[in-house]
């Protein structure tokens, strides 16, 4: 039976590796403070007979490439392009949280969100509305506690159901101003021209609106072919964070 | 409701409402990222001793941030 990979994503602190560990096995170091990941790791678990690899991502509040650690995570989700990625939220601050979870949405929509620190968030008297925001976000929401192994199952179910390909997500769509909307419909038949359709034109296009031209060198070079190995990946993570 | 001024300009432990950013660039990007956007709210904390940095709170995150950067980021002072 295949693997399916998994990557977590997420902002720094989030909890992102105890997810991992718990996950795993793995005692992945885990510390509270921010930018702790600066190298991915990844392990391997099985749940209900599927096989899963799963990539602990540098945790960034960004994916657009201000420095090495979000390069590195948004080149793993753009390039290797992962059966699922989870993106890992803090339930105390879902507001600053959800702008990474946005950003994953423009680029796939094999998402999944997980919304960590549950208990933390119900010890301060937030109520999370998982109904309202997987009908507003598109994509399926689960609330766990890495650290009290609480929902953890929930999480998974939702993950092998995007995996298998028996859940896709719709992620709700990012509207932009009318000219930039023209501007996105303007480029788009030139980036599938050139790239064809290996990578989401509309990002692509974004990218290229925000002044991102290295992004198309690095989609059209021989780097930008899935590299299989676990070695190459963490050679890609080995840069210092911000 | 009053006229913007810089966040450099505010008092510690006022409050007010981002109008504008004039910062450029990646930092630029770095600042919405972490919810320096206009609309949002943001409370000066303090100052460090010697002036600067200053610490303010933005979406119920604490971030420093040089004169340099606080300069060219516009608020109106919120009643309290």
């Amino acid at each position: 039976m295949m693997e399916k990979t998994i990557a977590l994503a997420g902002n720094p602190n989030t909890g992102k590796s105890t997810l991992f560990n718990a996950l795993t096995g793995l005692s992945q170091h885990t510390g509270n403070w921010a930018g702790k990941t600066v190298t991915m790791a990844a392990g391997h678990f099985e749940y209900q007979g599927q096989a899963y690899r799963i990539i602990d991502l540098p945790g960034t509040y960004s994916l657009y490439s201000n420095s090495t650690d979000e390069e590195v995570a948004r080149n793993y989700i753009i390039l290797e392009q992962p059966d699922v990625t989870v993106v890992v939220l803090d339930a105390t601050s879902l507001e600053r949280n959800l702008n990474l979870a946005l950003q994953v949405m423009e680029m796939t929509n094999r998402v999944v969100l997980c919304i960590n620190l549950i208990d933390e968030a119900m010890r301060l008297g937030v109520r999370i509305d998982v109904a309202k925001l997987q009908e507003r976000l598109g994509v399926p929401v689960a609330t766990i506690s890495a650290r009290k192994k609480i929902g953890i199952d929930g999480l998974l179910e939702k993950v092998g159901q995007v995996a298998s390909g028996q859940l896709i997500p719709e992620p709700a769509p990012i509207v932009y101003s009318r000219e930039i909307e023209e501007k996105i419909k303007m480029l788009e038949p030139h980036v599938v021209r050139l790239l064809g359709n290996r990578f989401p034109p509309r990002w692509v296009a974004l990218r290229l609106l925000d002044g991102d031209t290295d992004l198309i060198s690095t989609l059209k070079s021989p780097a930008g072919a899935p590299a299989a190995e676990a070695g190459e990946v963490m050679q890609l993570g080995n840069a210092s964070c911000h | 409701m009053s006229s913007p001024i810089r966040l450099l300009d505010a008092k510690t432990g006022t409050k007010l409402r981002l109008t504008k950013l004039e910062v450029t660039g990646v930092l630029r990007r770095r600042l919405l990222d972490l919810g320096f956007v206009p609309g949002n709210v943001v409370e000066v904390l303090q100052k460090s001793p010697l002036g600067d940095p200053t610490a303010f709170r933005v979406n119920n995150t604490t971030i420093a941030l040089r004169k340099e950067e606080s300069g060219l980021i516009f608020a109106e002072l919120l009643e309290v």
